[in-house]
C-alpha cells in the first residue's frame, strides 16, 4: 500500500493509542513512539507497528504513535486504520491484517 | 449445553472496553460495530474487532459481532471482519423479515468459501427492533439452521410502537417478549431479553430479569459489565432447584440403563423436556 | 549557699548539691505578667514562631499529614523559611502528597536538604527519582516512623502542627473547626517528640479547648493563620464507594475470601486500606456480616466513611482512627462515643507496648506490584519512578492474621504480578492472600487457607499462573534500568533497612 495523504486513527484514551501516518518527503519508513510504557513495552511496541505495516507493504511513511498502554491488538488495528485511510486503495486484502 | 444467560455488548471502537471484557466472564460477548460506533469510526471499530476476535483471551468466549445492516455500505465489510476474524455469530440489526435473513446467510457462505471457514459454520442471531419484525418473528427465527437466537431491542422496539418504558411489570413489552420467546421455543433457538440502559439502577435491572426469567428468557442482552455478575446470581438456581434437577437426571439415567423407555420420578411420568430443563438447571447452577 | 542548703551539706555533703530556691517564678518566669502568663504562646505571624522557636540550619522540621490533599501547612512554613534565608533542614512529614509538589524548588536551593517521610507523590516524587537530592529519602512506615523517633535516629527539632482549632494555650483538636480533619494521630506524635511545637490554626477558640487531640503541655507556640488547609479537597463528605467495575468484582472477591477463610466469625477485627476495592469490599461484607448476623468488635484505620456507615448500623461496635480519610469520618470521630481517636504509636509502632495493628483479624490492602514471593511493592511505579508511600502497610500486613492484598491482575499494559520486585516494602512472609480480577493466589505457606477457599470453588490458583495469565495479555516487560544512585532507602516498621531505591534512567 502506498501512503498518498495524511491520516490518524485512535485516541488517547487508556489502553488505546493515537496513530498518525503521513507521506515520506525523503522516501524512508520512519517510526517515532511515544509512550507511557515506553521503557517496559517500546521495542515489543515498535516490532509490532513495523511488522504490521510490513504485512501491509508500506515502505515508505512518517508514522507516529501516541501510546496509552495499548495490548498489541488494539495497536495492530489502529496502524491499520490509519494506513487504510492515508493510502490509495480502499480494498482490504484481509489476509495481510492477521 | 451452552448457557447464553449473558451477552455483552463490547463497543468495537473502544479500546479499554475490547482489552478488558473478558475480565467479566460473560456467557457471551458481543463486538458491537453498529449503534456504539460513530460513523466516521466505523472502519478503525471494524479493524478493532477483526483483532479482538483473533486474540487468545477471547479464544474461549463465545463471539457474536453486531454488524450494520447489510443495506448500508458499513454491513457488508463488517460481514467480511465478522466471518475472517471468527465470530462464532453474527447479529443482524433491525431484521424484518426471514428474507433479509436468507439475504445474509448467502453473503455468509460467499465469505465462508472465500476464507477456508466450513459453509454453515458462522451463525446468526436475529435482533427484532420493530412491529414488523415482532410479527415476523416465527418465520425469521425458522428461517435458517443457521439461526440459534433471537432477540429484542427494546429501546427501538418501543419508539416504532409509540410506547413508552415502564418500571411496573411491563406491559407494553408483554407481546413483542411473548412473540419473541413463543418464536424461539418454536425453532429450539435462544431468546434474549432487552437491555437495561440504566447503569446506576441495580434494582430496576433486577426487578427486569426477574420477569424475563419468569417468562422463560434464557438470557438478556447487557451494556455494563457489573449487569454479568448480577445476572448470573439471579439466574441461579436454588439448592431445592438443584436438588430437583439432579433426582431427574438420576432418574432418566437409570431408565436408560434398564433399557426402560419411560422415565418415572416420584411415581410421576418424566418427559424430555423436563430432562432438558434438569440439565440446564444444572449447567447454571455450575455457572453461577 | 542560703541557710538551708547549709544544713543539708552540714548533715551530708552530697545533699548539699541540690539547687537552692531563688524565688517564687524562678522555674517558670512566664508568671511574672498576666501577658505572659497567659498569652505567651500566641505568635503574631508564623516568622515570629519560627524566631522564638530557636530553629537553626541544619535542624529537623516536622509535618503530619491529616489534611491530605487540602494541606497548606507544609508549603506556607517552608516558603517562611526559605525567605528566611534557612539551609540544610530536614524535612519529617509523615507523608507527602501530590500538593508538595512545590518543594522541589526549596530543595533545588538548598533549604531541604533531607527528607523523611512515608511516601512521596507527583512532581516531587518524580524529581527526587530522576537524583534532585544529594541525600537519599528515607522511606519508612507510619509504625516506622515513631520506632525512629524512640531511637532518637530521628529527632524533631520544631513541629509544625496544622489543627482544625486550639486555644490560646495549645489545646488543639482535629475537629470543630472550619476545616477537619478528624484524627490527629500522627500530630500526637510529633507533639510528643519534638523540642519545640508550633501549632497551626485557623481558629482560636475559647480557653479550655475540649476535648482534644493535644494537649497544651507539648505545646510551646500557637500562630494563627488565614489557611491552614482547604477544606474542599478535605471534608468532602464520603469519600465515594468506587463504581468501577473492575474494582467491584475484585471487592466481592475479597468479600469471598473473607466469607470463608476461617476469620469471618462475630467479634472479628478488621482494617481496609484506602483504595478503591478496598473500601468497596466493606460493602459486600456488609451483606454478608447482616446475613450471618455477625458483628466485628473494631475496625481500625485509615477510617472511610464506608466504615462509619457498618458502625452506625451497629456491624462494627468501635471504630479505632489514626487518620480520618473523608469529612463522615470525621464527623463519626466527633459524635460517636465508640469512634476512638489513637496515636501513630498506638497504632502500629511495633515497640510500642502495644500497637493496635496487634489486633487486627482481617486486612485488606493494595499493591503496586507483587512478586512470585508475595513480596510487595508499593513505593514505584512500572517506571521505576516513586508514586507510593509505606503509610501502614508493612505494619499491619506484619501483624494481622490475614493479609489480603487486592489489585488488578494488569493496570492498563503493566502487569501488577511480577517476577520480582521492583522495590521491596512488605516481605512476602506478611502477606497470605492475592485477589486479583482474573484469579486468587493463596502463600503457600498457608496450605489449610488455600483449601478452604479451593473448597468454597472460589478461583484459586498458583501465583506463577497469575503472571503467566498477565503475561499473556501483555507480552512480557522488559527489566527496568537504574543508574547506580541510590536515591531512597525504603526502611522496614523496625528501622531495618530491607531495600533501595535508585535513581531511574532516562
Amino acid at each position: 500500500m502506498k501512503v498518498i495523504r495524511e491520516a490518524i486513527a485512535g485516541t488517547l484514551e487508556s489502553s488505546d493509542l493515537l496513530v498518525k501516518v503521513a507521506p515520506s518527503d525523503k522516501g524512508v519508513r520512519d517510526i517515532v513512539i511515544r509512550s507511557e510504557v515506553i521503557k517496559q513495552f517500546g521495542k515489543q511496541i515498535k516490532r509490532v507497528v513495523a511488522e504490521t505495516l510490513d504485512n501491509l507493504s508500506v515502505s515508505e511513511g512518517a508514522v507516529e504513535i501516541d501510546d496509552k498502554g495499548a495490548l498489541d491488538c488494539v495497536i495492530r488495528a489502529r496502524v491499520q486504520a490509519a494506513v487504510l485511510r492515508a493510502s490509495d486503495t480502499q480494498e482490504l486484502n484481509w489476509e495481510k491484517l492477521k | 449445553m451452552k448457557l447464553r444467560r449473558s451477552m455483552l455488548f463490547v463497543p468495537g471502537s473502544n479500546a479499554g472496553a475490547l482489552s478488558t471484557a473478558f475480565i467479566y466472564k460473560p456467557d457471551t460477548i458481543m463486538f458491537d460495530l453498529e449503534d456504539a460506533v460513530a460513523p466516521s469510526e466505523k472502519d478503525s471499530a471494524r479493524l478493532m474487532v477483526f483483532q479482538a476476535l483473533r486474540h487468545p483471551a477471547y479464544a474461549e468466549f463465545e463471539t457474536v459481532v453486531r454488524i450494520n445492516e447489510l443495506d448500508t455500505d458499513f454491513g457488508m465489510k463488517d460481514l467480511e471482519a465478522a466471518i475472517r476474524g471468527g465470530a462464532h455469530i453474527v447479529r443482524l440489526p433491525k431484521t424484518e423479515n426471514a428474507d433479509q435473513i436468507r439475504e445474509l446467510e448467502g453473503h455468509a457462505a460467499r465469505i465462508e468459501k472465500a476464507c477456508g471457514r466450513p459453509v454453515g459454520d458462522t451463525k446468526i442471531m436475529a435482533a427484532i427492533e420493530s412491529a414488523s419484525g415482532v410479527v415476523n418473528s416465527v418465520s425469521i427465527a425458522t428461517a435458517s439452521p443457521r439461526m440459534v437466537a433471537i432477540a429484542i431491542a427494546g429501546f427501538d422496539y418501543l419508539v416504532d410502537m409509540h410506547a413508552k418504558r415502564s418500571n411496573g411489570s411491563q406491559p407494553e413489552l408483554f407481546y413483542a417478549r411473548a412473540a419473541i420467546l413463543n418464536a424461539a421455543r418454536a425453532a429450539r433457538i435462544c431468546a434474549y431479553d432487552v437491555v437495561y440502559g440504566n447503569v446506576d439502577d441495580d434494582e430496576g435491572f433486577l426487578r427486569e430479569v426477574a420477569i424475563a426469567k419468569g417468562l422463560g428468557f434464557d438470557g438478556k442482552s447487557l451494556i455494563h459489565p457489573k449487569q454479568v455478575d448480577l445476572l448470573h446470581r439471579a439466574y441461579a438456581p436454588t439448592p431445592d432447584e438443584v436438588d430437583h434437577a439432579k433426582r431427574v437426571l438420576a432418574a432418566a439415567e437409570s431408565a436408560h440403563r434398564k433399557g426402560l423407555g419411560v422415565v418415572s420420578l416420584d411415581g410421576k411420568m418424566v418427559d424430555p423436556p423436563v430432562i432438558d430443563e434438569a440439565q440446564m438447571v444444572l449447567a447454571r447452577a455450575e455457572a453461577a | 549557699m542560703n541557710n538551708v542548703l547549709e544544713q543539708l551539706s552540714k548533715q551530708d555533703a552530697r545533699l548539699g548539691q541540690f539547687p537552692p530556691y531563688t524565688g517564687a517564678n524562678a522555674g517558670a518566669p512566664y508568671l511574672a505578667t498576666l501577658e505572659t502568663k497567659l498569652h505567651r504562646k500566641l505568635c503574631k505571624s508564623l516568622e515570629e514562631a519560627v524566631k522564638r522557636s530557636g530553629l537553626k540550619d541544619g535542624m529537623t522540621i516536622s509535618f503530619h499529614h491529616a489534611f491530605r490533599e487540602g494541606d497548606k501547612v507544609v508549603l506556607q512554613v517552608v516558603n517562611t523559611l526559605a525567605t528566611m534565608g534557612f539551609k540544610n533542614l530536614t524535612l519529617a512529614s509523615s507523608s507527602l502528597l501530590n500538593c508538595h509538589d512545590p518543594l522541589v524548588e526549596h530543595i533545588r536551593n538548598g533549604v531541604i536538604t533531607k527528607i523523611y517521610t512515608s511516601g512521596l507523590r507527583g512532581k516531587l516524587a518524580e524529581a527526587v527519582s530522576n537524583g534532585l537530592m544529594k541525600e537519599p529519602v528515607q522511606i519508612h512506615s507510619h509504625g516506622g516512623r515513631v520506632h525512629l523517633l524512640q531511637t532518637g535516629e530521628l529527632k524533631i527539632d520544631v513541629a509544625f502542627l496544622g489543627v482544625s482549632c486550639c486555644d490560646e494555650f495549645g489545646n488543639a483538636s482535629g475537629s470543630r473547626g472550619r476545616l477537619n480533619c478528624g484524627s490527629l494521630g500522627y500530630a500526637k506524635v510529633d507533639a510528643q517528640y519534638a523540642r519545640e511545637v508550633v501549632l497551626l490554626t485557623e481558629e482560636i477558640v475559647e480557653f479550655p479547648n475540649h476535648p482534644v487531640s493535644i494537649s497544651q503541655d507539648c505545646v510551646d507556640l500557637v500562630v494563627k493563620m488565614d489557611q491552614v488547609g482547604d477544606p474542599s479537597l478535605i471534608s468532602v463528605g464520603a469519600a465515594r464507594v468506587t463504581r468501577n467495575p473492575r474494582d467491584l468484582l475484585i471487592a466481592r472477591r475479597a468479600a469471598d475470601v473473607i466469607e470463608h477463610s476461617g476469620y469471618f466469625k462475630d467479634g472479628f477485627s478488621l482494617q481496609t486500606g484506602s483504595g478503591g476495592a478496598s473500601t468497596a469490599a466493606t460493602r459486600f461484607l456488609e451483606e454478608r456480616m447482616k446475613r450471618d448476623g455477625i458483628t466485628a468488635s473494631l475496625a481500625l484505620g485509615g477510617i472511610t466513611g464506608s466504615i462509619c456507615d457498618l458502625h452506625k448500623k451497629g456491624l462494627i461496635k468501635t471504630v479505632v482512627d489514626v487518620q480520618s480519610f473523608d469529612g463522615d469520618a470525621a464527623e463519626s470521630l466527633r459524635t460517636s462515643p465508640g469512634h476512638l481517636e489513637i496515636s501513630a504509636n498506638e497504632y502500629a509502632n511495633p515497640t510500642s507496648k502495644g500497637a493496635y495493628v496487634d489486633r487486627v483479624d482481617v486486612v485488606i490492602l493494595s499493591a503496586l506490584e507483587i512478586d512470585l514471593d508475595f513480596n510487595v511493592n508499593v513505593i514505584t511505579g512500572s517506571d521505576g519512578v516513586m508514586r507510593g508511600a509505606s503509610g501502614g502497610h508493612c505494619d499491619v500486613a506484619a501483624a494481622a492474621n490475614l493479609s489480603i492484598i487486592v489489585a488488578p491482575l494488569v493496570r492498563g499494559r503493566i502487569p501488577t504480578v511480577v517476577r520480582r520486585v521492583t522495590t521491596l516494602l512488605t516481605p512476602g512472609d506478611a502477606i497470605d492472600v492475592l485477589v486479583t480480577d482474573q484469579g486468587i493466589a493463596v502463600n503457600p505457606k498457608r496450605p489449610e487457607l488455600e483449601k478452604r477457599l479451593r473448597d468454597a470453588h472460589l478461583p484459586v490458583m498458583p501465583i506463577a499462573e497469575l503472571r503467566q495469565k498477565a503475561v499473556a495479555l501483555t507480552g512480557e516487560p522488559e527489566p527496568l534500568e537504574f543508574a547506580e544512585r541510590i536515591i531512597g532507602v525504603v526502611r522496614y516498621r523496625d528501622g531495618s533497612v530491607i531495600d533501595v531505591v535508585r535513581q531511574v534512567k532516562n
